[in-house]
């Protein structure tokens, strides 16, 4: 009854699509992983197309072993937890902070790390914790949070520092060499922050080309038709297709904040294990504000939900319809692991958008 | 500290003298009707023989004033929708509100003109009614129920059985308003925009639809688990497939853009004055104009069509052209990390 009239953009896909044959396209940013579901985009892709969701959902990276440590501190009477939405119904191994909180522990949910300083300034009583998570992208926030709360003097807020940075799980993948891929539709917001030169070893080093895309429908087809137009013609390139947001040098205010209060450490991510100078630590004159050594607390070991195959759909070496889980045991009401409860995973979208039983 | 004059305190809920006079100075010089005024334990009520329609709604809100609307103006609403979309006139509104002690009473006394100025749009008497306080910290600042009665028209033949290949899908007004302007009005989030709650009674637009002689098959207020909802529900009772254009679907580019802001999917976000019509094909015209006579409905429009295509799904033909699923959510849908 409704002809779609489809995009031109769309069209020229599927003439690209002829000449390369097959290619692999990993989008690395969760909410690309949304956007293309939600615009239909991914149902106009031809069949040699494949689009392949990567490490780029903060909280489906977050090992378990910090899901478990946010759990234990949320569980402290004195203690309330400040954290991201998504955060809230992950799954542990002994409940969800969704678990805690019906339990009567004090989980606030905010929507940026600046919040949770008001709250710590304004519970002087409580001990209030923020779960520092995300990427480049949150990073910025989380800093000018301890900044604040370091002017201030404020002795009763720390941060779990679970932040990530996206070149390094890149890296680790293109290394691995055990996913093909063709080329990368590389994260709007991210890229935002850091700008083009960061991803270059990409290009360089291991030839994939790749494209900085933004997040609405004719953005992403453009931005995959330029990888299609890069993959035909053998030439990886850089290309920014979301010049009006992302800046070749990024915004080096944002990242002067995040190198002013964090220093690069290793972090170890669901699945992938530690992965080298991959993550942020709070620096030495803002040790104070780390959780961790606040509450003399270890991150424990990072583990799979038994038959949850969460870990390798982010690093693309899944689809969710691969895991014996999706859809049957784990949905959006009951999840198993970390992709179907996150807005952002890879699986929460499969279910919401793609998966045919109604 | 301010004055305990200003504001609730646990006495307004002792059944005394400062209880007696909460309600004769601030309810009901606001609501007064002469089924309410005599405060007895119960209000009477004269209605037709025939059937009536009963409904309840519970309200709790954050903030309790939000751009378009507060709480009260929200407890009316929700009320006298769910009777309307039954097909039933609204007769009578029961009011039952529980106070925080603390809760400022120049902010009461804000809520209750509203619920007085929603029950007058909707036509419609608070008979009875009952208040309660709370410690501080255990009522949320303001909780507000009502219930209500209504009529059931004659000749309504509402019913998911009749529901048929063809029939036409129609959204009464741009959607997703109410849900983004109490998010954005939110605490914390640091968003200005200029959205607007579309809470509003829709009885009369309602009325519009029987007055044209539209043959309605299916109604239902698309608030909470918004469009998505409502279209899961019918997908799910007809077992037939609802197919949707996005392009057609009513909403602002404000709306649209606030939403993709917040990663949100404007389908699952709530409405308070829209209803979604399920209507034969040939009556379709009808009712877009009918709709359209009335305020309320001034942006209706088809937005897609029942179709017999199976498994039964519902799936949006999205603005690229592309297609995707439209699930109901799950729980609450939070603004994204990044």
């Amino acid at each position: 009854m409704i002809q779609p009239t489809r995009s031109p953009l769309a069209e020229r896909i599927c003439r690209l699509a002829e000449r390369v044959g097959e290619a692999r396209i990993m989008e690395v940013c969760g909410t690309h992983t949304v956007s293309l579901f939600r615009s239909g985009v991914k149902s106009l892709m031809p069949a040699g197309v494949r689009l392949i969701s990567g490490p780029g959902c903060p909280v489906c990276v977050t090992s378990q072993g910090y899901i478990d440590a946010a759990c234990e501190i949320a569980g402290r009477p004195d203690v309330t937890v400040c954290t991201y939405g998504d955060m809230v119904r992950v799954p542990g191994a002994t409940g969800s902070l969704e678990r805690r909180r019906a339990e009567g522990g004090r989980i606030v949910v905010v929507y940026s790390a600046r919040d949770a300083v008001r709250h710590a300034r304004e519970h002087p009583d409580r001990q209030v914790v923020f779960l520092a998570v995300g990427f480049e992208t949150t990073a910025p926030a989380s800093a000018a949070a301890v900044m604040e709360a370091h002017a201030q003097g404020l002795d009763n807020f720390t941060l779990l520092m679970g932040h990530k940075l996206v070149m390094p799980a890149l890296n680790a993948i293109l290394s691995a060499g055990d996913v093909p891929l063709d080329g990368f539709l590389l994260p709007g917001h991210v890229s935002v922050v850091i700008g083009m030169e960061p991803y270059r070893p990409i290009v360089e080093r291991f030839g994939k080309p790749c494209v900085v895309a933004g997040f609405e429908a004719e953005q992403l087809l453009a931005a995959i038709a330029h990888l299609l137009e890069q993959i035909a013609d053998g030439r990886p390139r850089l290309e920014n297709a979301y010049g009006v947001a992302v800046r070749p040098e990024g915004n080096p205010a944002a990242r002067a904040c995040i190198a002013e209060v964090f220093e690069p450490a290793d972090t170890v991510w669901r699945a992938m294990g530690t992965i080298p100078v991959s993550g942020l630590a709070l620096r030495p004159p803002y040790r104070r504000f780390d959780a961790l050594k606040r509450f003399g607390l270890a991150i424990g070991p990072d583990y799979d939900p038994p038959g949850c195959k969460c870990g390798e759909v982010i690093q693309g070496k899944a689809v969710p319809t691969d895991c014996g889980l999706f859809a049957s045991r784990c949905t959006p009401a009951t999840p198993i692991g970390p992709c179907m409860v996150s807005s952002e995973g890879t699986c929460a979208a499969w279910y919401k958008y793609g998966h045919t039983n109604a | 500290m301010s004055d305990p004059n200003d504001q609730i305190v646990l006495a307004h809920g002792g059944g005394g003298e400062l209880t007696q006079r909460l309600i004769a100075e601030r309810f009901l010089p606001r609501l007064g009707n002469p089924l309410l005024d005599p405060l007895g334990d119960s209000a009477l009520l004269e209605l037709p023989p025939g059937r009536l329609a009963f409904t309840t709604d519970s309200h709790v809100v954050q903030p309790i004033e939000f751009p378009g609307g507060d709480i009260g103006r929200l407890a009316v609403c929700g009320t006298v929708n769910d009777l309307a979309v039954m097909g039933a006139v609204p007769r009578a509104l029961s009011l039952a509100v529980i106070l925080e002690e603390g809760l400022p009473l120049s902010l009461l006394d804000r809520v209750i003109d509203s619920i007085a100025a929603a029950a007058s749009e909707a036509g419609v008497n608070i008979v009875t009614g009952d208040t309660k306080v709370v410690e501080h910290q255990r009522g949320d600042g303001l909780i507000i129920t009502t219930a209500g009665v209504g009529e059931l028209r004659g000749g309504v033949r509402l019913d998911l059985g009749r529901v048929a290949p063809g029939d036409a899908v129609i959204v009464t007004g741009r959607i997703a308003e109410h849900g983004l302007a109490v998010m954005c009005a939110r605490e914390g989030l640091g968003l200005q925009t200029q959205l607007r709650s579309d809470v509003a009674p829709v009885n009369g637009l309602i009325d519009r639809l029987y007055a044209a002689g539209v043959d309605l098959k299916f109604m239902r207020d698309p608030t909470r688990g918004g469009l998505a909802g409502v279209l899961a529900d019918l997908c799910q009772a007809t077992r037939m497939t609802v197919c949707v254009e996005e392009r057609a679907i009513p909403m602002t580019g404000i709306a649209r853009h606030t939403a993709e802001l917040l990663g949100l999917d404007p389908l699952l976000v709530a409405n308070e004055g829209k209803v979604v019509v399920v209507v034969p094909p040939e009556d379709a015209d009808r009712a877009l104009a009918a709709c359209r006579e009335h305020p309320l409905g001034k942006h209706a429009a088809v937005v897609g069509h029942v179709l017999e295509a199976q498994p039964p799904l519902v799936e949006l033909v999205t603005r690229s052209g592309g297609r995707r699923l439209v699930q109901r959510p799950y729980g609450e849908e939070l603004p994204r990390i990044c």
